[in-house]
């Protein structure tokens, strides 16, 4: 296939079908390195954490929270938005890129919806353990029960969420697996042993057939057209939760859109921070390039200007509204007690992601890597912004309270992470963490080699192309 | 039940693609093609139809959809009508985020179980793959010798650039 030498490559050095396999199927055989087993000690004792700030919660109840009467959602709610919207970059990349046919997407997909998958888990932890006794959960559900029946509320945005998340976990699930068929049963037909007794087990049997293919085809373009108003409709309905209240500073519609930009912004962050440190820790420089990254900086510069665009527009409509209590909700998120976290949230969201514009930083690793740690941290104050300035000053002057977690939320928040990177480093070992069919799909066009193979055949002068296209990074790339 | 079969084995999509077509130019049937990654145009060349999981994956979505209705106007409706603030019991509006969430499900599980059937993927299933090298560099043709001039297709696949060719008895 024809594509314009002018397009970066994705792929860069020497390649072929077999080598694409190799490189990547060796993140799986070989013995991992020095940094995985660091990372994956210290992210289990950071579970060890989880399961005991959570086991201590369980044995005494949420009261070892620092909730009161008046701030009853704090770090729990929080965590558990920041953490379902990091996961809405890995659908973005893998069902909204391919229907865009985005070819660098496929470089990254595997990993990031992995990173989906793992966040969606952490983030319902969060409103199970906030409900009190989680081992009654499923009266969550629609289910016959002895008062009548009784049944769920499906007024409530509450059940909305209950149906959205797990949804989304399923489909998420779903959507991965499908994908990973192929490439486990590369990893099978390697193997000998144990380990192809056991990717054999998980590849179902795949053989590889054109009927196969064309079906596989067929079930990824429907399953991305699904997941597309899926993950759309997740954080929406996410932020309805708050939208659908009489909070100030909660009952606004600009919420949905505000909290979709905000999901993808925060997502695409950590897929950064995540992806940095993999393709260094597992050699995929190769695969995952410069040139992903810098893509991945112009979708967070874009939604993060949404994001701030919206900052301005929230405070503007409260004063424009002429409500009061709306005004000093406003006032109060900025001047209030809880300055620091709103300014803290001003800066990483709206200032940080500005820098974007220079070609420059969105080309340093480094300033990447830093900027997406700000990113991260930028969009947990928002969370933590809405939540904790909305409800610490309500309606009732005598009622105001102030709030601050608990040595127990602390815990379960960093216990989370260690939840997260537990299950992302057994992916990083267990798992093709690049998806090895759909690279080797677009490798013809997109890789450096062949595209100067067809620049030779066509003629062209790679280095006489319009220079304003050519940056000389891109030159070096062909070399 | 194993056959036998004449497998050619090719290093590349494009000599593949025009092997596929001379193959079936010179009238003998293929009984499939293995490839690493979905080689666009291939499904064509093979004569196969196009695929009816869309209608599958449309009948699923139609069932979610019908089945969330249903549950919430039964439950909220007819069951069990709850006066609040004296609203209506059935207000419409909010059935939408439940209706979308549970046809999405409904459509992803559906379609997908029924790819995996279709396939005859099953968890811990043998693969009928003519050779284990069609899952990273290798693009394999697998023709019925039965029935065939045996010696004639050998000769047909060396000539259109097949790097290897060689006969099999196996299960595919």
């Amino acid at each position: 296939m024809y594509e314009s030498p002018i397009r970066r490559p994705l792929i860069t050095g020497e390649t072929s079908y077999a080598k694409i396999t190799e490189d990547i199927a060796q993140t799986v055989e070989g013995k991992p390195t020095k940094w995985w087993y660091l990372g994956f000690i210290v992210s289990v004792a950071a579970l060890g954490l989880w399961f005991l700030t959570v086991g201590y919660l369980l044995f005494t109840g949420v009261g070892v929270w620092g909730l009161n009467k008046t701030v009853d959602w704090g770090w729990d709610i929080t965590n558990f938005v920041w953490w379902v919207g990091i996961g809405h970059a890995g659908t973005l990349i893998s069902a909204i890129l391919l229907l865009f046919r985005q070819k660098w997407r496929t470089a990254v997909n595997r990993s990031a919806e992995a990173m989906t998958i793992f966040a969606v888990i952490c983030a319902g932890s969060y409103p199970l353990l906030h409900a009190g006794r989680p081992w009654v959960i499923y009266w969550v559900f629609p289910l016959p029960n002895t008062y009548g029946s009784l049944w769920a509320n499906f007024n409530s945005p509450l059940l909305w969420d209950v149906f959205a998340i797990s949804t989304y976990l399923t489909v998420s699930v779903v959507f991965w697996y499908v994908g990973l068929i192929p490439d486990l049963a590369t990893i099978r037909d390697r193997a000998t042993g144990l380990r192809r007794k056991i990717y054999g087990f998980f590849s179902f049997g795949w053989n590889g057939s054109a009927k196969a293919w064309q079906r596989f085809e067929s079930v990824s373009l429907i399953l991305a057209g699904l997941a597309t108003p899926l993950v759309l409709s997740v954080h929406t309905i996410v932020s309805m939760d708050f939208a659908t209240s009489v909070i100030p500073g909660w009952h606004t519609t600009i919420f949905p859109p505000y909290f979709v930009a905000g999901a993808v912004f925060s997502g695409f962050a950590m897929v950064l921070t995540l992806l940095i440190i993999m393709r260094k820790a597992m050699r995929l420089e190769q695969y995952i390039t410069i040139n992903h990254i810098d893509v991945m900086n112009k979708i967070i510069l874009v939604t993060g200007s949404i994001v701030g665009s919206a900052y301005i527009t929230e405070f503007f409509i409260a004063w424009y509204s002429a409500v009061p209590y709306e005004r000093y909700a406003f006032i109060n998120r900025a001047f209030g007690p809880y300055w620091w976290a709103y300014w803290a949230m001003m800066t990483c969201n709206v200032i940080t992601p500005q820098l974007f514009w220079s070609q420059k930083l969105r080309r340093n690793i480094t300033a990447v890597f830093i900027i997406s740690i700000f990113v991260n941290i930028g969009m947990w104050f928002e969370r933590f912004v809405i939540i904790v300035t909305s409800l610490h000053r309500d309606y009732l002057p005598s009622s105001w309270a102030m709030y601050s977690p608990s040595w127990v939320e602390i815990g379960m928040f960093i216990g989370s992470q260690g939840l997260f990177f537990t299950l992302f480093f057994l992916f990083a070992k267990f798992v093709p963490v690049i998806a090895i069919a759909e690279v080797k799909s677009v490798a013809k066009s997109s890789a450096s080699q062949y595209i100067k193979k067809t620049a030779d055949q066509e003629g062209v002068d790679l280095k006489e192309l319009n220079p304003q296209v050519v940056v000389p990074q891109l030159i070096d790339q062909y070399e | 039940m194993s056959k036998h079969y004449i497998i050619g084995v090719f290093g590349d999509e494009e000599p593949l693609l025009e092997a596929v077509k001379e193959v079936r130019a010179s009238g003998t049937r293929i009984h499939e093609v293995y490839t690493p990654f979905p080689v666009h145009g291939l499904d064509e060349l093979l004569g196969y139809k196009r695929s009816r999981l869309p209608k599958a994956a449309f009948l699923f979505g139609c069932l979610g959809f019908t089945l969330a209705i249903t549950m919430q106007t039964w439950m909220l409706g007819i069951d069990w009508p709850m006066n609040i603030g004296g609203k209506p019991a059935l207000a419409w509006p909010d059935f939408v985020p439940v209706s979308f969430e549970l046809t999405v499900l409904i459509t992803a599980l559906g379609m997908v179980g029924t790819y995996l059937v279709a396939c005859d993927f099953i968890p811990g299933n043998e693969a009928k793959m003519p050779d284990l090298r069609v899952t990273s560099d290798k693009f394999c043709m697998a023709i019925e010798r039965d029935g065939t001039n045996a010696a004639a297709v050998t000769a047909l696949l060396n000539k259109l650039g097949a790097e290897e060719v060689h006969e099999k008895e196996l299960e595919l």
